[in-house]
């Protein structure tokens, strides 16, 4: 066959498939990423049928996913949104990150992937998908609810702890030397801060620079610019990810809104095939051999989640039912772990077991970070009936 | 009145107070001009039991019925030593024959010996408006005047 007629009939299919997958998902309620894995997992590498033809294309596209997913990351969240929320919520983000990132770490150690392996696993079990939890707050009416801040607020800290995370993890998986490494860290970190301080003081004028009435001109503008970035920070070893995410966050204000607005289906496409072009990386096989860990690991880092949310809304003065809310919310991992996962595997310097194991954890967190979400409220006044309030002296 | 206002990253910014029924009721602003009106459940003051989306017009007419509301429980303590004066509200809706014209044309003072005290339009108050006082589907008025008075400036205000 013409490869041509090859690689639209192929990608014509997937993307239609996805399509499926994700009208599924949406009829039970679900995140649509743990079916896009299992759709890539089907076919590809090890799986039922081979897609050679799409391979160069689905690549790229992936790889436009990543920066897409990464630079609405960034503009979900204001700069001023940032600072304010890293000033207030430090302590809370700080446990986040010690208690979510050790157990990840901690397993790669124990499974011989070296400190290589433990960065990755540890990011990975990290970072919450703010996307799934962002549409768990929405979806259960919980937006009015006093632990929202809270939650939002932990949300906002692991946002900016991929700023500094993901160039790391670049250069761990670069292989550079630790004064190197040492380097490109202190570099990112000067980049974070002054694209932060540009933001703060001088957003409206990045905003006004791409900004346009015409939506064709802006979204040509914006998505120029991003890959733009992104190619440039790829090309000083600082990873296109955080490229595109430095971006996200020096727009502001309207801009960013409309932003948000107009790439969404853009980053809804791309991001679909970057999840499927994972999975179809990945052989199905390698999942088997992987699960006990990934179900263990899932267990530990509900709980350390759930640890996490439950300190912060109590500190914040919430109640017990509340607490609870909070932790449950939190669990959900997705894109952001599968992000990693991918960076890493890009790079081949990690054994393919971490790919199968990410896999098989995100699939599990994707699916039961919602329904603890859900079922946390009612299994809490189940176990503690709430104390009728006694009106009047009748 | 001690109004929270909290920040919600991403979302836009939360406004609420605990009623001293120990419910807490407030908004939502979303940062895309979206209001919602939220309602705790009244064993959970952290959760919420309603969360009423609305629009620029119907979080106006809220504003007025509860701010009216006061208003004219103000005025009606003021005039409680006079017998036989009594306040009441009428609101102007789409279909009244005087909505987009100006107030003096309805001549309600001199057809029902009813004075007009205040007009609340989208939660403030335009004290003693004047006869060029345009009104507008939505708009409250607070009336001051006898009880038969009062009847007859609620018929000309919805029938003309």
């Amino acid at each position: 066959m013409d490869p041509l007629a090859l690689t639209l009939i192929e990608l014509g299919a997937v993307v239609f498939c996805l399509g499926m997958l994700a009208r599924l998902a949406g009829r039970i309620g679900m995140s649509p990423i743990p079916l896009y894995l299992v759709g890539g997992l089907f076919f590809g590498a090890g799986g039922l049928v081979k897609l050679e033809g799409m391979h160069e294309f689905a690549h790229l596209s992936s790889e436009i996913g990543v920066i897409l997913l990464l630079l609405m990351l960034g503009l979900e969240y204001t700069a001023a949104e940032l600072v304010t929320g890293l000033r207030r919520s430090w302590q809370a983000g700080v446990l986040d990150l010690v208690l979510n990132f050790l157990p990840g770490a901690g397993l790669a150690v124990m499974l011989g992937w070296g400190v290589v392996g433990a960065m990755v696993m540890g990011g990975v079990t990290y970072i919450s998908s703010s996307g799934i939890a962002a549409k768990v707050i929405t979806d259960l009416g919980r937006i009015g609810n006093r632990e929202t801040p809270v939650i939002l607020s932990i949300l906002v800290f692991e946002d900016l702890a991929m700023a500094i995370y993901l160039p790391i993890l670049t250069a761990t998986l670069a292989g550079v030397s630790f004064l190197v490494g040492l380097q490109t860290v202190g570099i990112s970190l000067a980049v974070v801060s002054l694209v932060l301080l540009v933001a703060l003081r001088h957003g409206h004028h990045v905003s006004k620079a791409v900004h346009s009435e015409n939506s064709e001109v802006f979204l040509l503008n914006l998505l120029g610019l991003a890959l733009l970035v992104a190619g440039l920070a790829a090309a000083m070893q600082v990873s296109a990810a955080v490229g595109a995410f430095m971006l996200g966050i020096a727009i502001s204000g309207a801009t960013a809104h409309s932003a948000t607005r107009i790439l969404e289906p853009l980053r809804d496409l791309f991001a679909a095939i970057f999840f499927v072009v994972f999975g179809l990386n990945t052989d199905p096989r390698t999942i088997p051999p992987v699960l006990g860990w990934a179900l263990l690991l899932a267990v530990v880092t509900a709980a350390t989640k759930m640890i996490t949310g439950i300190w912060a809304a109590k500190r914040a003065g919430i109640g017990v039912p509340g607490r609870f809310r909070a932790g449950a919310a939190l669990i959900a991992r997705g894109e952001f772990s599968i992000v990693i996962a991918g960076l890493a595997v890009a790079s081949g310097v990690v054994p393919p077991q971490l790919a199968a194991l990410a896999t098989a954890y995100v699939l599990i967190m994707a699916i039961m970070g919602p329904l603890a979400a859900r079922f946390v409220e009612p299994l809490v006044k189940m176990l503690r009936p709430a104390k009728p309030r006694v009106v009047g002296a009748a | 009145m001690n109004v929270d206002e909290v920040d919600l990253p991403g979302l836009g910014r939360r406004k609420d107070f605990m009623t001293a029924s120990g419910r807490r009721i407030g908004v939502v602003e979303y940062r895309e001009g979206q209001t919602e009106l939220i309602v705790s459940t009244w064993d959970d003051p952290d959760t919420c039991q309603a969360s009423i989306p609305l629009t620029a017009d119907e979080a106006a007419t809220l504003g007025n019925l509860l701010g009216g509301q006061r208003l004219a429980m103000q005025l009606s303590e003021a005039h409680r030593e006079v017998p036989g004066i009594v306040t009441r509200q009428f609101s102007i809706g789409a279909e009244s024959p005087f909505h987009d014209k100006a107030m003096g044309d309805a001549c309600i003072r001199t057809r029902s010996g009813v004075s007009i005290v205040a007009i609340m339009r989208e939660g403030e108050v335009l004290p003693s408006p004047g006869p060029d006082v345009v009104l507008h589907p939505g708009d409250l008025l607070v009336a001051v005047g006898t009880q038969e008075g009062l009847d007859t400036a609620a018929g000309i205000l919805r029938n003309g």
